[in-house]
C-alpha cells in the first residue's frame, strides 16, 4: 500500500467523522491561528515602531545638559566647534531653546502656542517638511531676523489658513512667518492645542538676546549615517566629559539606540506571546494522540480484518500515522486561514501595517503536521503490533 | 469463475499440521484448547471442522489462518513452514493464499461495497482502476453489483455475507476459510451462502469450513470433528461418529 492511498483512506476517515474530526483539530486550529495572528500583528507593531522613529529621525541624537551651575560650561561655539571637528560623524547641529509666555496674534493671546528657537539646520534632524515657505535660514540665525515659521496648528486654527507673509508678536515683537510646517502626523501626540503642530520656531539667538538665559542646555544633530551612529554618541560624550568631569551632568540619546531598546522590548514580549500559542499547538498535539488512540481502540476489529487480509505492520502503521498527520494538517490549514484573516483585520482595526508573515504561515503549518505525525506515533504503534487473532475477537 | 493457476497438482497436501498443541495458561489450570491434532488438507477438498463450543475448533481454524500461532507442533501451508515466518511473511500468506469468511461478515462499517471487497487487492499492490473493475466483477457474481456503493450497514446479514466471500475471492486465494459463515443467518440464506462454497470448491478451491451444525456439515465431502481438543472423527460425512452429538 502506498502513501497515496494511505493518504486517500485518511481523508475519508476524517470526512467520515465530521464533527469529532472538527473537535479533534480546535486545539490545532487555535494553536496556529493564534501563533500566527501573533507573529502578524507582532510584526506590524515592529514596522510601525520602526516607521514612527523614522519620522522622527532614525540618525537623531540629542544632547541634555543638566548641570547649570557648573564654573566650566559647553557653549553653544563648543559644540559647533565639536560638530565642524568631526565632519566624518556628526553633521547639522541645532541648539534648542525653550521661550516661555505664548504667541499674540491679533488682540488675542496664546498662552499655550510653544515657541522654539533653533538653528537652520532643526528640520533635518526633526525631519520636518514644509507645507508652504522656507524654513529658518543661516542668516537668519547669524543676524537675530525676526522670522518665524509656525505649525500646521498655528497656520490653520490660530491665524485662519493664511500665514505666510502675516505678523505675530512675541515678547511684544513681532515676527513675520516665512514658513509653515506640513502637519507632524503622529498618532501617538496629539494634534490640538499644546499639540505638536502648536508650535512656533524662531531664531535661538534671538531668544538668547533677550538676555534671561544665556545657557543652551539642549541639542540635536544627527549622526552621518544611522550606522555611524554609536561612534557619534561617543565623540560627543568625549568632550562632554572632558568639560565636566563626571558623566551624570549630561546625556547623550541616540534615536538607533531607543529604537532598539523598543523594538527589543516588543521583540521579547513577542516571543512570550508566540510561546504562549505554541503551548496552545502541543495541547492540540495532545489531542490529536487522545482520538488516535481511541480510533485505535475503536477500530479493533477493523485492524484485524485488514491485517487478515493481508495487511502488514508497516501498513497499518501507514494507515494511522496518516491519518494523523492529515488531521493536524487539515486543522493546520483552517488555522492558517482563520489566523491570517484574523491579523489581516486585528491590522486594519488596530492601524497596523499587514505584513503577511509568510515563515509564520510555513512554521506554524509545518509544526501542526509534525506534530500530528508525532502524536500519532504512540496510538499507529499500538495497531500495528496489534496480533490479528486479539483484534479480531476484539468487542 | 476464474481458473486457477496453481491448481495442476490435484492432490498436493496444502494444509498440514503436526502434533500441534495451544494451550492457555488460566491462573493455576492449563486449558489445552488443542491437544495433539494432526490433519492434513488436500488441494481441492471441501473440509467441514465440526464441534461443540469449546471442542477447539476455532482455535483450529485461526492457526490454519495463520492469525494464531501454536503452543508446539508444525504448521506447512502451501509447502511453507508458517511458524518459522516473520509477521511480513504471514501477512503475505494471508493475502495470497488464504481467504476468510467470518461469522460476523466483519465488513469494515465506513467503507462501501467496492472498497471492502477490495481489500486483498490493496495490500497486494493492485493499482486503484483495476481494484475497482475486479471488485465490481466480484460482486456481480455474488448478485449485488447493483449496491457497490453501499455502505455495508443497508444490507441484509445474507447480503453482508456474500460480500465477504466476494472480499475472500479478490484476493484469488487457494483455500477459502469460512469461521461459521452461516451462523449469523436463517437456514434459507444459510444454504444460499453454502451453495456459494460449494460453487467455489466445484471450481478447484480448497474450502474449510467450521460449523456446529450438522445439516451444514453434511454438506462438506469431509469432516473433521474435534471433541476437547481432539480429532475423535476424520472422514465421509455419513459416518456414525460424524455428528456432533
Amino acid at each position: 500500500m502506498c502513501l497515496h492511498q494511505a493518504f486517500v483512506m485518511a481523508l475519508k476517515s476524517l470526512l467520515a467523522r465530521k464533527v469529532r474530526s472538527l473537535l479533534t483539530m480546535l486545539g490545532i486550529i487555535v494553536g496556529v491561528a493564534a501563533v500566527i495572528a501573533i507573529m502578524t500583528i507582532g510584526r506590524g507593531t515592529l514596522a510601525k515602531v520602526e516607521a514612527q522613529f523614522d519620522h522622527l529621525g532614525a540618525n537623531m541624537i540629542t544632547v541634555n545638559i543638566y548641570n547649570r551651575d557648573s564654573t566650566r560650561q559647553i557653549t553653544v561655539k563648543d559644540m559647533y566647534e565639536l560638530v565642524s571637528s568631526r565632519p566624518d560623524l556628526l553633521c547639522d547641529l541645532s541648539p534648542s531653546v525653550g521661550l516661555g509666555g505664548g504667541i499674540k496674534y491679533g488682540s488675542d493671546r496664546y498662552q499655550r502656542t510653544v515657541i522654539s528657537g533653533v538653528s537652520e539646520a532643526w528640520p533635518q534632524s526633526q525631519l520636518l517638511e514644509l507645507a508652504d515657505g522656507d524654513f529658518l535660514q543661516y542668516m537668519d540665525v547669524e543676524r537675530r531676523n525676526r522670522v518665524c515659521v509656525v505649525g500646521d496648528y498655528v497656520a490653520r486654527q490660530i491665524m485662519g489658513g493664511r500665514a505666510l507673509g502675516e505678523t505675530i508678536k512675541i515678547r511684544g515683537q513681532n515676527y513675520t512667518v516665512i514658513g509653515v510646517l506640513a502637519p507632524y502626523d503622529e498618532l501617538s501626540v496629539q494634534n490640538g492645542e499644546g499639540g505638536a503642530d502648536d508650535i512656533v520656531y524662531i531664531p535661538y539667538t534671538n531668544i538668547l538676546k533677550l538676555g534671561e538665559t544665556s545657557f543652551v542646555g539642549s541639542y540635536t544633530l544627527n549622526s552621518r549615517t544611522r550606522e555611524c551612529s554609536e561612534q557619534a554618541v561617543v565623540a560627543i560624550e568625549e568632550r562632554l566629559l572632558a568639560c565636566y568631569e563626571k558623566d551624570d551632568y549630561y546625556n547623550v540619546d541616540s534615536q538607533k539606540e531607543r529604537m532598539e531598546m523598543m523594538l527589543a522590548m516588543q521583540g521579547s514580549m513577542l516571543s512570550v506571546l508566540s510561546s504562549i500559542a505554541g503551548v496552545a499547538l502541543l495541547v492540540g498535539g495532545v489531542g490529536i494522540m487522545n482520538i488516535m488512540s481511541i480510533s485505535v481502540a475503536e477500530r479493533t476489529r477493523e485492524i484485524g480484518v485488514r491485517k487478515s487480509f493481508g495487511a502488514r505492520r508497516q501498513d497499518i502503521w501507514l494507515q494511522f500515522i496518516v491519518e494523523a498527520g492529515s488531521t493536524s494538517a487539515v486543522g493546520g490549514l483552517v488555522g492558517v486561514a482563520l489566523g491570517v484573516v484574523a491579523s489581516a483585520l486585528a491590522c486594519r482595526f488596530m492601524e497596523l501595517p499587514f505584513i503577511p508573515a509568510g515563515d509564520a504561515v510555513l512554521l506554524a503549518f509545518g509544526v501542526s503536521v509534525g506534530l500530528g505525525v508525532i502524536f500519532g506515533f504512540l496510538p499507529a504503534g499500538r495497531a500495528a503490533r496489534m496480533e490479528p487473532i486479539d483484534a479480531l475477537r476484539y468487542d | 469463475m476464474t481458473t486457477l493457476n496453481n491448481l495442476q497438482n490435484e492432490n498436493e497436501v496444502l494444509i498440514s499440521l503436526q502434533d500441534v498443541y495451544k494451550i492457555y495458561q488460566t491462573g493455576e489450570t492449563e486449558v489445552h484448547a488443542l491437544d495433539g491434532v494432526s490433519l492434513e488438507v488436500r488441494r481441492g477438498e471441501f473440509v467441514a471442522i465440526v464441534g461443540a463450543s469449546g471442542s477447539g475448533k476455532s482455535t483450529c481454524m485461526n492457526i490454519i489462518g495463520c492469525l494464531d500461532v501454536p503452543t508446539s507442533g508444525s504448521y506447512h501451508l502451501a509447502g511453507q513452514d508458517v511458524l518459522t515466518m516473520n509477521d511480513t511473511q504471514k501477512a503475505k500468506l494471508r493475502n495470497k493464499t488464504l481467504g476468510f469468511i467470518f461469522q460476523q461478515y466483519n465488513l469494515i462499517p465506513k467503507l462501501n461495497l467496492c472498497e471492502n471487497v477490495e481489500l486483498a487487492m490493496l495490500y497486494a499492490g493492485m493499482p486503484a482502476a483495476e481494484r475497482r473493475k475486479r471488485s465490481l466483477q466480484l460482486l456481480e457474481q455474488v448478485g449485488l453489483a447493483d449496491k457497490a456503493a453501499n455502505v455495508p450497514s443497508q444490507l441484509s446479514g445474507g447480503q453482508q455475507q456474500r460480500v465477504a466471500i466476494a472480499r475472500a475471492l479478490a484476493g484469488e486465494p487457494a483455500v477459502i476459510l469460512a469461521d461459521e459463515p452461516t451462523g449469523a443467518l436463517d437456514s434459507q440464506t444459510g444454504r444460499e451462502v453454502l451453495g456459494y462454497l460449494q460453487l467455489l470448491n466445484r471450481e478447484g478451491r480448497t474450502v474449510v469450513l467450521i460449523t456446529h451444525d450438522n445439516s451444514i456439515a453434511r454438506q462438506a465431502e469431509r469432516i473433521v470433528r474435534l471433541e476437547d481438543g481432539k480429532i475423535v472423527y476424520d472422514g465421509l460425512p455419513d459416518g456414525d461418529e460424524a455428528a456432533v452429538q
